[in-house]
């Protein structure tokens, strides 16, 4: 897929946008020179790009991060370098934004910036499985929400439905028809489906647009 | 909803607590279980429900007791200095026999801690939590399954008895998403015929209240209130067996530790080491029973925890230290891999139970 120089990930929290994020950053890489993550979440300090640091630092990947993220204390702190990332001459970025509007507030003070250079895709990640996301309206209402708090657009729709380790194949299948409902309704194009990378020889063929996803670390 | 859906362990209780008719939650923000509040939040004015975010932790557990005493199902959620700001208010609902239901997601300590996971308000749970003679019922869940269906146990509980009852989790089953399936069973409504919701002129007032002018009625209500956690301990012991029919070596844990024992027992098994799991699902009352069989057999027990070794003393009491008891454990946040408690499983092999 062709990436603008901003892809900014949003969506319910939960829904994981994180995982997108990180293996969007490395799909990037392959055809990009200078790629960089960061990470903007203010809403959950577990769980974040952070984990996939040393991975970054090989693949040669740019870590933007709070350096609060995943220690002991929860401060929804910003890092001081966020603001390279409206600099054109800093390359490509993924974004990854806090769950829900609360997260989206962080973009705010970019916006301006962003939507003057307008070369940004704002994506909505989905999951039909999260209990308060179960169907497109619920869906579409949390997308109104996002785009209320951080005054920016979506411009793509990524269907990540899953449940998780126990995700098989037909529960992926099953949740095409609620993406092509969220499409309709928001008017904005699915971009891909994004499934754990063992279920993706399975739905090959089945699904346009499959991404496979390498998880970052598991707890237990 | 889906027949499945993708859970947050701290999303599970609040969705449990309202299926299970808790329509009131009162609360205050704290890292690891901010998501029950988020939830409620989101939910409850959906549903006609009351979420509060209160001024404090100690101004929320007072609104449950008020809340309680009109009979109504209720609920608050905090992690551990939340608890221990709480406490008051535990003892008095104690004093009241009153029934709630009050989430620890436990983090590290003591003081402010940090917020990762942490077992270390075990003695805090189950020996009451604060000032007086009074006991919890404590409910140790050990997936995100778990944490729903407890939840809903937990309401019954307190009902029947006319106690608190905790859900006692920790950072990691807060955080984590699991599949989950809320296809439960809806829980009974136990008739609270003491309840303070208006006497329409029909009966006596009911009075709700902790405080007794005469010392021997102060005594009386004590032993009453401790032959009732008698039955308790008789009849709600719960506990997960896991390869003990021909162990030799019993590993102890709940919860996230218990996990992380699952599969050290496992990989200890394959090395033709004779070792099996107890997991208590209820740390009080705690399954004595489940131990008292194991007595003789088992030449030794290892208590894996997230503390400085707190539930290792039940476990001493309740094997009445006939075999050794030893502690594998991490703090301050930090959760023991399933090699260190591999490593403390054939430890104990190779010493053979040697005290």
């Amino acid at each position: 897929m062709n990436c603008k120089r901003l892809t900014l990930l949003c969506g319910h929290y939960g829904s994981g946008k994180t995982n997108v994020a990180v293996n969007l950053a490395f799909a990037l890489k392959n055809r990009q020179d200078k790629v960089s993550v960061a990470d903007l979440d203010i809403v959950n300090p577990y769980f974040r790009t952070k984990d996939s640091k040393a991975d970054f630092e090989a693949a040669g990947i740019r870590l933007i991060c709070s350096e609060y993220a995943n220690t002991n204390v929860d401060i929804p702190a910003l890092p001081a370098d966020m603001y390279c990332i409206t600099d054109p001459r800093e390359g490509y970025f993924i974004l990854d934004i806090g769950g829900d509007d609360r997260g989206a507030y962080a973009l705010g003070r970019i916006v301006p910036d962003i939507l003057r250079e307008n070369n940004y895709d704002m994506l909505m990640v989905v999951n039909c499985y999260r209990p308060l996301t179960p169907d497109a309206t619920s869906t579409l209402e949390v997308m109104a929400e996002i785009e209320r708090a951080c005054g920016l657009p979506f411009t793509g729709i990524v269907n990540n439905s899953n449940l998780g380790a126990l995700t098989s194949a037909e529960d992926v299948l099953s949740t095409l028809r609620y993406a092509r409902e969220v499409e309709a309704l928001s008017g904005k194009p699915l971009r891909f489906t994004a499934v754990e990378a063992s279920l993706y020889q399975q739905l090959q063929g089945k699904i346009e647009n499959l991404f496979p996803l390498q998880l970052q670390k598991k707890l237990i | 909803m889906a027949d499945k859906v993708l859970m947050k362990g701290n999303e599970a209780i609040a969705e449990a607590a309202i299926l299970a008719g808790c329509r009131h939650y009162f609360g205050y923000p704290i890292t690891p279980q901010t998501e029950i509040a988020a939830y409620m939040a989101k939910k409850m004015p959906k549903i006609g429900g009351t979420f509060l975010q209160a001024e404090s932790e100690i101004a929320a557990i007072n609104m449950v007791y008020g809340v309680s005493s009109t009979g109504k199902r209720v609920m608050t959620s905090s992690s551990s200095p939340g608890i221990s700001l709480k406490g008051e208010g535990l003892s008095y609902l104690a004093g009241a026999d009153l029934p709630a239901l009050v989430v620890n997601v436990q983090r590290g300590g003591p003081g402010l801690g940090g917020i990762q996971p942490s077992q270390s308000d075990y003695f805090q749970a189950t020996r009451g939590g604060a000032h007086g003679d009074f006991k919890m019922i404590v409910l140790a869940p050990h997936s995100v399954q778990e944490m729903a269906e407890l939840t809903v146990k937990g309401f019954d509980l307190a009902d029947k008895y006319r106690m608190t009852a905790m859900i006692l989790a920790d950072g990691t089953m807060g955080q984590m998403m699991e599949p989950v399936s809320l296809d439960f069973a809806a829980s009974e409504p136990v008739a609270k015929p003491w309840a303070t919701t208006g006497t329409k002129m029909e009966r006596e007032h009911n009075i709700v209240n902790s405080l007794f002018l005469q010392p021997d009625e102060l005594e009386k209500v004590n032993f009453e209130r401790y032959e009732r956690y008698k039955v308790i301990e008789e009849n709600e012991a719960m506990y997960e067996e896991y390869m003990m029919e021909d162990a030799e070596y019993c590993v102890v844990a709940f919860g996230i530790a218990a996990r992380v024992s699952k599969n050290a027992v496992a990989e200890a098994r394959k090395k033709g080491i004779k070792v099996g799991l107890i997991r208590p699902i209820t740390l009080w009352p705690f399954p004595t029973a489940a131990f008292a069989k194991t007595m003789g057999k088992i030449k030794e027990y290892i208590s894996v925890e997230l503390s400085m070794g707190q539930m290792i003393e039940d476990v001493r009491l309740a094997t009445e230290c006939s075999a050794p008891v030893t502690l594998c454990n991490r703090v301050g946040g930090m959760i023991p891999s399933p090699e260190q408690v591999l490593a403390a499983i054939e430890t104990a092999a190779k010493n053979g139970g040697a005290k």
